[in-house]
């Protein structure tokens, strides 16, 4: 059971964000896009999505600071234990706070205007309820547990067992203690991550930084075959009176 | 000099009737897709009016197109590019879908389905695309048209709040005083595109060839920066698809050398295509010329004589086929907008450098001269009351010459001066050389005019030579390895693909049965799995499935 909650899935997990992005990448370009609904409703939109998305910056940003970066490297700088825990605790509450009232708005426009009702896909459906869900366990383990609970260190832990995945040794031992909080976040973001391609999250991948660098007006040569020159009318008229 | 050619439009507003013949040939053609209901690729307006999208013209309020900045460099008047990107989550400049306006469609089985011998007609009532629910049907892409609703809107046209305050002053719309006329508008295909400049993904392009602005439909990602940074508000969302579509200028209509499907329907017979030879690297100093006033000449300074040998070896050398550089010499765009000098660029300081330019309207002057007791068909009565009326002169300025009513009414005394020549020469037999000093131009260049203007055979007005390559084996090579065309994808605006015809936007029946199938329409369902323009099959990934 261990092994293949804490092995086996997050393996397949990643074969699956993997491969999707390259099946949809090499199969729906065409699909490949934000999907704005700016157009039919932007009222709390305009709030709703910078607070989504800076939040989302946050909350990823510490995510990766939580389970990249070993405790023992913030120790060799120098970094208190206390100090670490306090920004990462109140960091993650406030970005975390943005991105919960961002995603409730978001889910709130979608489901009040009908407009935008319409035009929400099966596959929206699913990706904004795996957001709430998951945003849900990482505030509950954050503020909950860490910030007016006894606390978790998942230093010594969770992020020990995430790096061991990638370091191709994974450690399932160090999950089973876990608080069940962490425990289903952290099986929920191996499973969001499988979600991710089919999605329209894959916008992401297309951050258009390239922008800040390239020249202004773009031009492209034509492509596609020579078509057949079409006889005006007046050869038509020509042709058709003999 | 680094040559290059352009396809360019022309349209003579004075033969405007406004009957809105390219509109819905455009959209049959282009725009009959769910996402695109709102879409109008080519939309008539009535001016004086708000237009389409609603006063998209006002650039304090929505920020499209290019400004100077402090220092005199040019720059999108959306901010830098750091600005616009932090503005990628939510885009302040987008106008909404109500500022187009809501979509309608009918429950025609009303109709249809009607029982005989009913005392009452039935009547079938607007549902809005959008939502299905029943809806009151409020504005529309020609709301205005003939100036409809003018007395209580028209005065927020953009181009009259921007006259002078005692010209704007003058304008009242009471009915005996209005003046109107129609604008045709397609996307400009600027020389120096905004909305390109905007993309942030890199997904719009002008072609190298002729100069088309193009939206990649694959690489496009949903952005929406282009729709707003376009002045002219050419660039359109396509709600189903989340991607950017535009005027296409029918490029594959144009790479047969055929007209565009507006042009090739005009009943007025008012519009011109060719080609216009132009200097690249003139494109940057022209559009950041300081003085708005300016920018008519630079503009026109970018254009390369195609008479002048020098030219047409350098297009030679550059590659473009002897049919271009004949086409260039015999297109009538370059004949309106350089010889003649009768065509201007729609709000030139907006500094795109637009590539659709008009012939302004002649007839709410004339009418204005009949109005003002005078003889409008007095060439000097013409003149006088030209130089005397602030409007529509000062309106026309607005339009065309970014406020300068000396260029517009020059362009008016021109045609006016035709006008008076050629009557004299017909009635009287008799040549008006007087009329053509006060032009500058000579009888031939005015009867030539003449005939361009006013016959406008099919073969003058359109010039168009059929597309090339500059490498031809490399394309053979790609003919044969695919036929797809980029835009021919599910719900792309080419709609081609397998299942090219079941791309079809509105459903007969409005209202689904319980889901027995038997009364519902399945128009534009699509299957799980589809073969791709590539030929490889793939899921369909399309978020229209669910409503269908």
């Amino acid at each position: 059971m261990n092994t293949v909650v804490w092995i086996v899935l997050p393996y397949l997990c990643l074969a699956v964000f993997v491969g999707g992005h390259i099946w949809r990448w090499r199969h729906d370009q065409f699909g490949w896009t934000t999907h704005t609904s700016q157009l039919l409703e932007n009222r709390i939109l305009r709030l709703g999505s910078p607070l989504f998305h800076l939040g989302a910056f946050g909350v990823i940003g510490g995510h990766a600071m939580g389970l990249l970066v070993p405790a023992s490297l913030t120790a060799a700088l120098g970094i208190p234990e206390h100090l670490y825990h306090l920004v990462a605790v109140w960091a993650g509450t406030v970005t975390g706070v943005m991105l919960i009232v961002g995603l409730v708005l978001l889910i709130a426009r979608r489901l009040v205007n009908g407009r935008v009702r319409r035009k929400t896909t099966s596959m929206d459906k699913v990706l904004y309820a795996s957001l709430a869900v998951m945003v849900g366990l990482g505030m509950a383990a954050t503020v909950v547990v860490n910030l007016f609970g006894p606390g978790y260190d998942y230093r010594e832990t969770i992020a020990v067992w995430f790096r061991s995945v990638f370091w191709l040794s994974p450690r399932s031992d160090l999950m089973i203690d876990a608080p069940l909080v962490y425990q289903l976040h952290a099986i929920g973001g191996f499973l969001f991550l499988a979600l991710w391609p089919f999605t329209r999250l894959v916008h992401v991948w297309s951050a258009p930084l390239a922008y800040l660098w390239r020249p202004y007006v773009v031009y492209r040569t034509r492509r596609g075959p020579v078509p057949t020159p079409q006889p005006s009318p007046a050869t038509v008229r020509e042709a058709t009176r003999r | 000099m680094r040559i290059r050619a352009q396809v360019a439009m022309v349209m003579n507003l004075d033969k405007c009737i406004g009957c809105h013949t390219c509109s819905v040939t455009c959209k049959q053609t282009w725009t009959n897709r769910e996402g695109t209901e709102y879409v109008w690729f080519n939309n008539v307006e009535t001016k004086p009016g708000i237009g389409y999208p609603k006063h998209y013209e006002d650039q304090d309020r929505w920020h499209g197109g290019w400004q100077l900045d402090r220092k005199g460099r040019l720059t999108l008047r959306s901010g830098g590019r750091v600005k616009r990107l932090t503005r990628i989550f939510s885009n302040p400049d987008l106008p909404s879908i109500d500022d187009y306006y809501e979509p309608a469609t009918f429950d025609k089985d009303i109709l249809v389905g009607a029982p005989a011998g009913l005392n009452d007609t039935p009547v079938k009532r607007p549902h809005s695309a959008l939502t299905g629910e029943p809806m009151t049907v409020e504005w529309g892409a020609n709301w205005e048209d003939s100036l409809g609703g003018a007395h209580e809107r028209a005065d927020q046209d953009p181009n009259i709040t921007g006259m002078p305050p005692e010209a704007a002053a003058k304008v009242k719309f009471e009915f005996e005083k209005t003046f109107m006329f129609h604008l045709p508008r397609i996307c400009e295909h600027c020389l120096n595109p905004a909305c390109v400049s905007a993309c942030p993904s890199g997904a719009m392009y002008k072609r190298e060839e002729d100069g088309i602005v193009l939206v990649d439909q694959n690489k496009c990602r949903g952005w929406r920066m282009c729709v707003s940074a376009c002045p002219y508000k050419k660039v359109y969302v396509n709600h189903a698809t989340g991607k950017a579509e535009k005027c296409t200028f029918c490029f594959p209509r144009i790479e047969a050398g055929q007209p565009t499907i507006c042009s090739e329907t005009c009943v007025g017979r008012l519009r011109y295509l060719g080609i216009v030879f132009y200097d690249e690297d003139a494109v940057l100093a022209a559009a950041s010329v300081k003085d708005e006033r300016d920018l008519l000449d630079a503009q026109r300074d970018v254009f390369l004589d195609p008479h002048d040998p020098v030219v047409r070896q350098a297009a030679l050398d550059a590659g473009m086929p002897e049919e271009w550089v004949e086409a260039a010499r015999l297109s009538p765009v370059w004949r309106l907008i350089s010889e003649y000098r009768i065509a201007l660029p729609l709000h030139p300081e907006y500094r795109t450098l637009p590539m659709v330019w008009y012939v302004p309207p002649l007839s709410p002057v004339l009418d204005a001269t009949g109005a003002a007791g005078r003889d409008d068909t007095d060439a000097d009565d013409v003149f006088h009351t030209i130089r005397d009326l602030r409007i529509p002169v000062e309106y026309l300025a607005e339009l065309f010459t970014a406020g300068d009513a000396d260029a517009a009414a020059g362009v008016l005394m021109k045609l006016a001066a035709m006008r008076s020549y050629m009557r004299a020469r017909t009635l009287d037999g008799t040549f008006a050389q007087e009329l053509l000093e006060g032009i500058g131009m000579t009888g031939e260049q005015v009867e030539a005019m003449y005939r361009l203007l006013a016959i406008a055979k099919y073969d003058e007005r359109y010039v168009i030579p059929t597309a090339y390559t500059k490498d031809a084996a490399a394309l053979e090579a790609q003919a044969t390895a695919s036929d797809g065309c980029s835009l021919d994808c599910e719900g792309g605006p080419g709609m081609g693909g397998s299942d090219g015809i079941k791309a079809v936007t509105e459903r007969f029946h409005l209202v689904e049965d319980g889901g027995d199938g038997g009364d519902t329409v399945h128009v534009g369902r699509r299957e799980l799995v589809t073969r791709r323009p590539d030929g490889r099959m793939g899921l369909t990934i399309d978020p229209t499935r669910e409503r269908s």
